[in-house]
């Protein structure tokens, strides 16, 4: 009883000075430009990284974010009819997508890597799983029906592979673990660009569908000889068994943080000059590169009519860049390679507020 | 305008007067309540026809067989109701034939032989059913129902009574079903439909029951041939707010229906329902087509539910004129 009033003390002096800081920080946000709460809307994938940016950005620099993670398609059509100040999204805009929107030339800036891993369901098999793109795309297309296929006993010399059917787990809301996962069945399947295609959704020609990456992941733990596709850090916060996915390279690599930002570095290295982002990492040159992966992006009208907000928006892409990147891995995202994240701050500078650059 | 007892010699002139000023009163009074009274339909075809003209899109586009069309590609922009519009009904059948004699069976225990002191208790836990939220549902039909399902209820439709040679059991058994979203569905509808039984075998008049047992009849014959009849239209009417419950049940089906655009047979296969489609895609969805898409199948959705509504009004009004 007689620490109370001390720890209250003690308490009252943290809210104290915590507060102040917080009250000199937004003061003299306002000073340049004015304590603007921004708003925003997009994808759910990085939403647990994008969450705790906005809550440190907010303690550190007074500024408040208001993002609602209703999924990517909704947020680029909140961004197209400018009710949002940024979208977010796991795809990047098609190209009349972008002549919709109603605010002029929108920039995409990456902001983290996300990964798409295998999870399976094999008591029998000791060694993790390894696959390659073409057997993955057959698997998914329903023309490998059997575990013990020959194509995948030769990608997996010695495993004690089960004589079952394959049962395919695949998502069935749209999202962009589905886009990244048919994106690269596409870049490495013939059949299955000319088939399905890559999207959100997609028509899938076999397996069951699940909904988000929990479903799946239940659906695949449940049911023994199922294959199914989730998100990186869904898959390790859950300890989930994957599969090495063979690279262009030649390699076999395990999901991780460190293989997405590989692939990230991989594909960086052969960007046109004036690229605008929108580009397509899997199988990814580079060698570590894991080739099931994607950036995903904050979305941004290049011509900022609010001043306040366009600098505040344009203050906090910078301060995610550096100091938000260092968050990332910690929370199972691969931020992205140093040099790309210099470009990007370049690319900033080219946001016009107010009419001027 | 309250108007009290008031004492017989009442000058008329007083009472001209109220009369006067109550017609007024009257009068605002019943504009007020007819405009509260025309909300309701207006807000019903304000919803259906913003519903239809974000559906026009696609159904120009596909016409008519938007609902014959099993594709499903929003990659190449080609849609058609068929499976979903299919698993919807079947779903529904399924439920509405597991949940019906359950329900019934419950509400005739419940008003004809409970003992009063299991009655209340009973029947709240029934109640409580309909309180559960719907991805409660789902998360149960998951872990629990499917597992059930795949290991010991389907092997034994299969293998004991040699189902599986019949189409409605043909087929690998993943879990995720027709049957699952049957099963989930008959739990969900089954508070309702017993609800409105139980009210209505409770309002038998007990003179309908006595004049049965009077002329010999066992208690059986008494229920079946007395009380249910006269409850009949009362009973269809509660199975019908369980159909309409069932055709627009949306998460827990979603999670265990499995999600496939196709039309089979059998109730082991996966399949998939009109909301849950639109659940699982509207969020992500950005093509026009694919968008408009989504909302021709509400539009599908909110007629079939408007046709299933007047049928089952034009049955118990049939009933009830027979009875």
């Amino acid at each position: 009883m007689r620490l109370t009033p001390l720890a209250l003390a003690a308490t009252l002096l943290v809210a104290c000075s915590s507060d102040s800081r917080t009250h000199a920080d937004s003061t003299s946000a306002a000073s340049n430009g004015g304590s603007v709460a921004l708003t925003g809307a997009g994808a759910t994938f990085p939403y647990p990284l994008y969450s705790r940016w906005f809550a440190d950005y907010a303690n550190q620099k007074g500024v408040k974010i208001n993002y609602q993670s209703i999924g990517s398609g909704g947020g680029i059509r909140q961004l197209s009819e400018q009710t949002v100040d940024f979208g977010a999204s796991d795809a990047p805009m098609k190209d009349d997508e972008l002549a919709k929107a109603k605010g002029g030339p929108i920039l995409h800036v990456p902001t983290v890597i996300g990964a798409v891993v295998m999870i399976y369901n094999l008591p029998e098999l000791k060694q993790p799983l390894k696959l390659d793109g073409p057997t993955l795309a057959d698997i998914y297309l329903g023309t490998i029906r059997k575990w013990n296929d020959s194509r995948i006993a030769a990608l997996n010399p010695g495993a004690a592979l089960p004589a079952s059917d394959i049962l395919v787990v695949h998502r069935s809301d749209g999202s962009g673990t589905s886009f990244i996962f048919t994106d690269f069945l596409s870049a490495v399947s013939p059949a299955w660009s000319s088939g399905p295609g890559k999207g959100k959704e997609v028509q899938w020609p076999t397996g069951l569908g699940a909904k988000g990456n929990e479903g799946v992941a239940g659906q695949v733990k449940q049911t023994p000889g199922a294959i199914g596709y989730a998100e990186l850090a869904y898959a390790k916060q859950n300890n989930l068994p994957t599969a090495a996915i063979k690279n262009a390279a030649g390699e076999f690599v395990a999901p991780s943080v460190e293989s997405a930002t590989a692939a990230a570095a991989g594909a960086a290295a052969s960007l046109a000059p004036n690229t605008d982002y929108r580009v397509s990492i899997v199988n990814a040159k580079g060698a570590g590169a894991y080739p099931i992966a994607s950036f995903t992006w904050i979305l941004l009208y290049q011509n900022q009519t609010d001043a306040a907000k366009g600098k505040q928006l344009v203050d906090f892409l910078t301060w995610a860049l550096t100091d938000g990147e260092k968050q990332a891995a910690a929370l199972d995202y691969a931020p992205l390679p140093d040099a790309m994240a210099k470009q990007l701050l370049d690319r900033l500078k080219t946001v016009k507020v107010g009419g001027t650059a | 305008m309250i108007v009290g007892p008031r004492p017989l010699e009442e000058p008329s002139s007083g009472l001209a007067a109220r009369l006067a000023s109550a017609g007024v009163g009257d009068r605002v009074y019943r504009v007020a309540i007819t405009l509260f009274a025309a909300c309701v339909p207006l807000l019903l075809l304000l919803i259906a026809a913003e519903i239809a003209r974000a559906a026009w899109p696609a159904l120009r586009t596909f016409g008519f067989g938007f609902l014959t069309s099993s594709a499903w590609d929003p990659v190449n922009g080609a849609f058609g109701a068929a499976p979903a519009l299919y698993g919807t009904i079947v779903s529904s059948i399924v439920a509405l034939v597991i949940a019906t004699p359950l329900a019934i069976g419950v509400a005739i225990y419940l008003s004809e032989f409970a003992p009063g002191w299991l009655r209340q208790p009973v029947s709240f836990l029934v109640d409580l059913l309909a309180a559960i939220p719907s991805v409660v549902y789902g998360l149960w039909g998951i872990f629990v129902l499917i597992p059930l399902l795949r290991t010991h209820v389907v092997p034994f439709l299969k293998d004991t009574l040699h189902l599986g040679a019949t189409p409605l059991f043909s087929g690998p058994n993943y879990g995720p079903s027709m049957l699952a979203a049957g099963v989930i569905l008959a739990i969900m509808i089954l508070p309702y439909i017993s609800a409105v039984a139980r009210e209505v075998l409770l309002a038998v008049p007990r003179s309908q029951r006595e004049a049965a047992l009077a002329l010999g009849a066992t208690r059986w014959e008494t229920i079946w041939g007395a009380v249910l009849p006269y409850a009949r239209s009362g009973i269809i009417g509660g199975v019908i707010l369980g159909l309409g419950r069932a055709l627009g049940e949306t998460m827990a089906v979603t999670m265990v229906i499995g999600n496939t655009h196709e039309i089979s047979s059998s109730l082991l296969s996966p399949g998939y329902t009109m909301a849950s489609l639109i659940a699982n895609q509207f969020s992500e969805a950005t093509g026009d087509l694919h968008l408009s898409a989504l909302m021709a199948i509400g539009f599908v959705l909110f007629v079939l539910t408007l046709v299933v509504n007047a049928l089952a009004r034009w049955l118990v009004w049939r009933v009830a004129r027979s009875a």
